[in-house]
């Protein structure tokens, strides 16, 4: 990441080799902060754990020794049940203590059970789904009138998009071709009744980023050489740019993937053990 | 006490006005409409800065969101459009993102109460105090006319976090000036009296008004109370009156459920203060297209309404 002392940083903690090994280590953060809190979303912050690791350790411009850094690229965690996801990269990025991640959820603590301003390095609060992207699509408009090349980041659940207030802000953004804004879309095909395609289906998503005058690009959402691609291309594109990221829900933890009871059950001790042995 | 001038003007006008100032001194402010800006006057703004103005089209929750994320770049956002549609369709945009997080967003709810008339009740916004008035960070703020309103912009620029500005369509008389102190917080006696304590805001103080000066002829001592801020509540201020009186009045053009007058009456019993009470709300209904003075007149709000409804409080042991 690049720094506001105009530092590039790729390696903050010198454990963390590369991205696999950084979305190792939110993975294990993930499955520690939840069993700790006894609630929590594993399987929508596991699906994410790879373009997390690529935005925060790669892609985007932050500096967490300067919060307030007026240039700085901006996230917006729009399905904020995944608030693991982003507190793990936000402690392991240097914004806090990797230590308070065992704090989630509990009286007093900073990190809330979806993200709240409080915690450093989160931009806005959200949880109610479906208005991250407006905001936004207020921040891309903001720093292109002050002509800065700063970035936008959205993430998006599939399911989430079932929610009209996206088609607004879809709207509003391919109408004033916001090209710094990029709308990462975790396509899980989950939400917490079943199937996406099956609860209120949102296919085809592509031809639905085309038809409002966005870019995309489909990808595998857990291959880092794909992720990457697709934030360059957001990066070249002059609209505003949808990644359409492949994922599976619980990644890589065995019994937690595909499986829509993921979303957001507790951790038992049995099942804590067994999925921090396979992220070994 | 306050004169009614014989001139009205729409006290949305007063929005636009001071918009118009202070964006020449501050150009982070950005002013947001949904579709209605000849209507909310912000159509001034477009005009005369389109850098500073954004129409999102209809589509009032991505307005609130937008508006959101404009202000978390340093922009000073007044999102502007009609109050049944920005505190009630974007209640839970403004809830979660803008007063949850502080945002330091303005929201203009615009065409409130019953003189939006002939439109009828999905456009007669009556619920809407009550709604941003549960809202933690959230300021109310409900000027009596054009020069009010003009304050009261003013002063929502100048706090910082989020506040919600009523407006009404209809031109109303002039009751106050632009050099009036107008401090958020703050209410304004408007005549001292000591039978009894009459309370309201908005574009009905002017009735209210009308009415107090009718009995004041006939030898009623009326204390009038201008409660131009409905959230944070000038408890002190009502209080000390009530006290002083012992009889209360709020007239309240709003769902009788929740506006000022609800207001009112928990923050007195709140603080152990008792009086004679009696309200003017509408009475938890919906109402029905027609000209604004005659739901005036038909919901009881006419000044000869409040008068009788002044006496029989006086005369209530």
């Amino acid at each position: 990441m690049l720094t506001s002392q105009g530092t590039n940083v790729t390696n903050v903690n010198n454990i963390m080799k590369d991205y696999a090994q950084i979305a190792k280590t939110i993975r294990r953060d993930i499955i520690e902060m939840i069993y700790a809190a006894g609630s929590g979303h594993a399987g929508g912050s596991l699906s994410l754990a790879d373009i997390f690791a690529v935005l925060y350790f790669g892609e985007m411009k932050h500096d967490p020794a300067n919060l307030q850094w007026e240039d700085r690229d901006r996230l917006i965690l729009s399905k904020g049940h995944a608030a693991p996801v982003l507190y793990s990269a936000l402690a392991r990025s240097g914004y806090f203590d990797p230590e308070y991640l065992k704090t989630l959820r509990k009286t007093d603590s900073f990190l809330e059970g979806h993200p709240a301003m409080k915690t450093p390095g989160v931009e806005v609060g959200t949880g109610s789904l479906g208005q991250g992207l407006s905001i936004g699509c207020g921040l891309a408009v903001s720093f292109i009138k002050r002509q800065t090349s700063q970035r936008v980041f959205v993430i998006l659940g599939d399911g989430e998009l079932q929610e009209g207030q996206n088609w607004e802000a879809f709207m509003f953004a391919g109408h004033n071709n916001l090209n710094n804004l990029t709308a990462v879309i975790d396509l899980n095909d989950l939400q917490i009744d079943g199937k996406v395609t099956e609860v209120n289906s949102i296919e085809p998503i592509a031809d639905k980023m085309k038809s409002f005058n966005w870019d995309y690009t489909v990808i595998d959402g857990h291959d880092f050489d794909q992720i990457q691609e697709a934030f360059k291309k957001a990066r070249l594109s002059d609209k505003p740019f949808a990644v359409i990221a492949k994922t599976v829900k619980g990644k890589g933890v065995s019994f937690m993937e595909n499986k829509a009871e993921w979303h957001g059950k507790p951790i038992g001790k049995e099942e804590y053990d067994k999925a921090m042995k396979e992220l070994l | 006490m306050t004169d009614i001038k014989k001139e009205k003007i729409a006290n949305r006008f007063g929005y636009s006005d001071a918009l118009l100032e202070l964006i020449e001194k501050d150009k982070n402010i950005i002013v947001l409409d949904a579709d209605l800006a000849k209507s909310t006057t912000t159509s001034r703004i477009k005009d005369k800065y389109p850098d500073n103005f954004i129409d999102v089209g209809i589509a009032e929750q991505n307005l609130v969101g937008i508006a959101a994320g404009l202000s978390l770049d340093g922009r000073i956002p007044f999102a502007s459009t009609y109050a049944a549609f920005i505190a009630g369709r974007a209640f839970d945009q403004i809830r979660t993102t803008i007063c949850y997080s502080n945002l330091n967003v303005k929201l203009a709810g615009m065409h409130v109460g019953i003189t939006v008339g002939a439109d009828g009740p999905t456009h007669q916004m009556l619920e809407d105090i009550a709604l941003m008035r549960v809202l933690p960070n959230m300021i109310i703020l409900n000027p009596c006319d054009v020069n009010e309103a003009y304050n009261a912009t003013v002063q929502a620029y100048n706090h910082k976090g989020p506040v919600y500005i009523r407006f009404v369509r209809e031109a109303t008389p002039v009751l106050t000036s632009r050099e009036d102190e107008f401090v958020i917080g703050k209410a304004k006696v408007l005549r001292n009296g000591k039978d009894i304590t009459v309370i309201s805001s908005g574009q009905i103080l002017s009735n209210v008004i009308e009415a107090v000066q009718t009995l004041e002829k006939e030898g009623y001592d009326i204390e009038l109370i201008n409660v131009h801020t409905i959230k944070p509540l000038d408890v002190k201020c009502i209080a000390d009156s009530v006290l002083k009186t012992g009889k209360l009045l709020v007239v309240d053009e709003h769902q009788i459920h929740g506006g000022l007058g609800t207001a009112v009456f928990e923050a007195l019993m709140m603080s152990n203060v008792s009086a004679k009470t009696g309200i003017i709300a509408v009475n938890d209904t919906f109402l029905t297209s027609g000209a604004p003075d005659e739901l005036i007149e038909k919901y009881g709000f006419s000044s000869s309404a409040i008068e009788t409804k002044i006496k029989s409080l006086f005369n209530a042991e």
